[in-house]
């Protein structure tokens, strides 16, 4: 069995008036399937609406499938026994980094989640210092938050979720509200947990960048996987992302572009590193 | 203006009163609530003062950080000081064109004075002092006998810290949706009380649909890191009373016994 299975995974929003009646269904997540593995990087896009958030929440036990299973590790969300063995295995990381952070001094928000699931004073304080030293945060431990950078207070929130020694973390658009810096020390120590720690990653976003470095990628639309593969195979089908209202990253568009007009590029370039190659090639 | 609120506004320091268990300074501030409120005389004003500056110092807070918090109240202080300077009757101190200060008057408004501005600093020395979840800390363990009358004490506890956390945040958000509507021709300044009051419609509906955006928000964060109440729960900083806290319990009980002696015997 693989890490995260998820088999004919259906939610619907019911929306109810005040009486409490129907007023309508929204059918967000419609027969997904998706599987992944421990210790994987993986990417997950969609324009807005397309269901990641949906998704992501169904990882936590935040949601429950209206119909279809999800297995976390191994444990079914849909057994209530089982939601706090599950949030501590999959660890969620919010967009709006304000929000999510609950104490007034960095270290004792990162020790949040450990006194929630009863872990004896000392080995709290071991893991704050593990987790915050992880994500290069440790120098402010002592700080407020609201003195913070929107990637520092970021990876203070990954932090928290890191000193609950989850297998896993899931990542809902931890960018979107940060400057290219912070989104870059934010991408960075999350790739360092995923090789150094082996935590599975599950990144949702919107920027195609952040795709470029991940093992795998999923493309959702319409609360369906429409496309996965590896990053160079999903962005060389340029025509297709574009179909489900994304764009490719810069140097992937310029390389598909050349490629129009005649130049003999290979698909799904990423770097521009690779583009200087491949150039390189062709004029020698 | 609104940025200069210090509620709740913790400044790191190693001193022994940052060390002093939680519980053992929401006493000692009790006990200072009631001294500066039923001294009497000079003497035992002098036992007061001396007191603060002790803790002040103690404390290794700038003093700038522990008058911050009287800025915002200045207007009140000037205002109430005003009134009871002028309003009250009694003896004859000084007279000038339609005003009379009484000797009562000029007693009474010194005293308000002192007792308001001694109030704002002490408590702010406990404050500046104490992270806001050791306060919340304190308050529930101080508290916890009305858990047997089902007082929800630890969610309360729980909602205050909060609370302290996003105050600041807050207020930023005021400012930015002020400064929002400024830019778009709102006046927050001029008119009456009611145009002024009308004016503050267009912030205050912004600024409670983003409060339950961010209380909803951040309701989801603390379930995903398994919140669950106050059941099971460690603690990172468990309150245990040190030899720091008798000392200070036993100095505090001593110090209002001779704030009460002096009561009896003011001189
Ligand atoms: N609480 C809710 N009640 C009703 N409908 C909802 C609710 N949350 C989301 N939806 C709907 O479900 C669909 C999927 O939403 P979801 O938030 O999962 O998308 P998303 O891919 O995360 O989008 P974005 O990129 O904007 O974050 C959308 O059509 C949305 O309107
Ligand atoms: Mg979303």
């Amino acid at each position: 069995m693989s890490f995260i299975e998820a088999k004919d995974l259906v939610h619907e929003y019911i929306m109810r008036d005040e009486e409490g009646n129907v007023e309508g269904v929204q059918v967000a997540l419609d027969h997904l399937d998706l599987n992944v593995e421990q210790g994987q990087f993986i990417a997950v896009l969609g324009h807005n609406g397309s269901g990641k958030s949906t998704f992501a929440k169904h990882l936590n036990a935040l949601l429950v499938p209206s119909e279809g299973t999800l297995y976390v590790g191994g444990m079914d969300v849909s057994d209530e026994s089982l939601t706090y063995d599950i949030r501590q295995t999959a660890g969620m990381v919010f967009q709006n980094p304000d929000n999510q952070i609950i104490a007034s001094v960095i270290q004792e928000d990162v020790g949040f989640g450990p006194e929630n699931i009863g872990v004896p004073t000392e080995d709290i304080w071991a893991r704050v210092e593990k987790s915050l030293k992880a994500v290069g945060m440790w120098a402010y431990r002592e700080h407020s938050p609201n003195k913070l950078s929107g990637g520092q207070k970021q990876r203070v929130a990954i932090a928290g979720v890191m000193a609950m020694e989850p297998k896993c973390i899931i990542l809902d658009e931890p960018t979107a509200m940060l400057d290219p810096d912070g989104r870059k020390d934010v991408l960075a120590a999350v790739h360092e947990l995923n090789k150094t720690k082996g935590v599975t990653i599950i990144l949702i976003t919107h920027y195609m960048e952040e795709v470029v470095d991940a093992d795998y990628v999923y493309v959702m639309d319409k609360g369906k996987v429409v496309m996965e593969g590896n990053p160079t195979g999903i962005f060389s089908q340029v025509e297709t992302l574009k179909e489900h209202h994304l764009d490719v990253p810069q140097i992937t568009m310029l390389a598909h572009e050349l490629k129009q007009e005649g130049l003999p590029l290979k698909d799904g370039i990423l770097t521009r590193e690779e583009l200087i190659q491949e150039i390189d090639r062709i004029c020698h | 203006m609104l940025r200069e609120i210090t509620l709740g506004q913790y400044y790191p320091a190693d001193s022994p009163i940052h060390k002093l268990d939680p519980r053992t300074k929401l006493f000692t501030t009790m006990i200072y609530i009631i001294s500066i409120f039923c001294f009497k005389g000079p003497a035992a004003f002098v036992v007061i003062t001396v007191a603060l500056a002790a803790v002040i110092y103690l404390s290794k807070v700038p003093f700038s950080y522990m008058v911050r918090g009287l800025k915002t109240i200045v207007f009140i202080l000037i205002f109430a000081g005003i009134l009871n300077l002028f309003m009250t009757p009694g003896r004859e101190l000084v007279s000038f064109w339609k005003l009379t200060i009484s000797y009562e008057g000029a007693k009474n408004a010194s005293l308000m004075l002192f007792r308001m501005i001694y109030l704002i600093v002490g408590t702010s020395v406990m404050t500046l002092t104490t992270t806001p979840n050791q306060l919340t800390d304190g308050l529930e363990a101080a508290l916890k006998p009305m858990k047997k009358i089902k007082v929800p004490v630890h969610e309360i506890a729980m909602m205050m810290s909060i609370a302290l956390r996003f105050i600041p945040i807050l207020i930023e958000e005021t400012d930015k949706i002020m400064k929002a509507q400024m830019a778009r021709g709102a006046d927050f300044e001029s008119g009456g009380l009611i145009k002024k009051t009308k004016a503050m419609i267009p912030l205050l509906v912004p600024l409670f649909v983003s409060a339950f955006r961010r209380a909803n928000d951040l309701a989801l964060a603390m379930e995903a890191r398994c919140y669950s109440g106050g059941e099971g729960r460690t603690k990172m900083l468990p309150l245990k009373y040190e030899n720091r806290d008798r000392i200070t319990y036993v100095i505090s009980i001593v110090y209002l016994v001779a704030i009460c002696v002096l009561r009896r015997f003011p001189f």
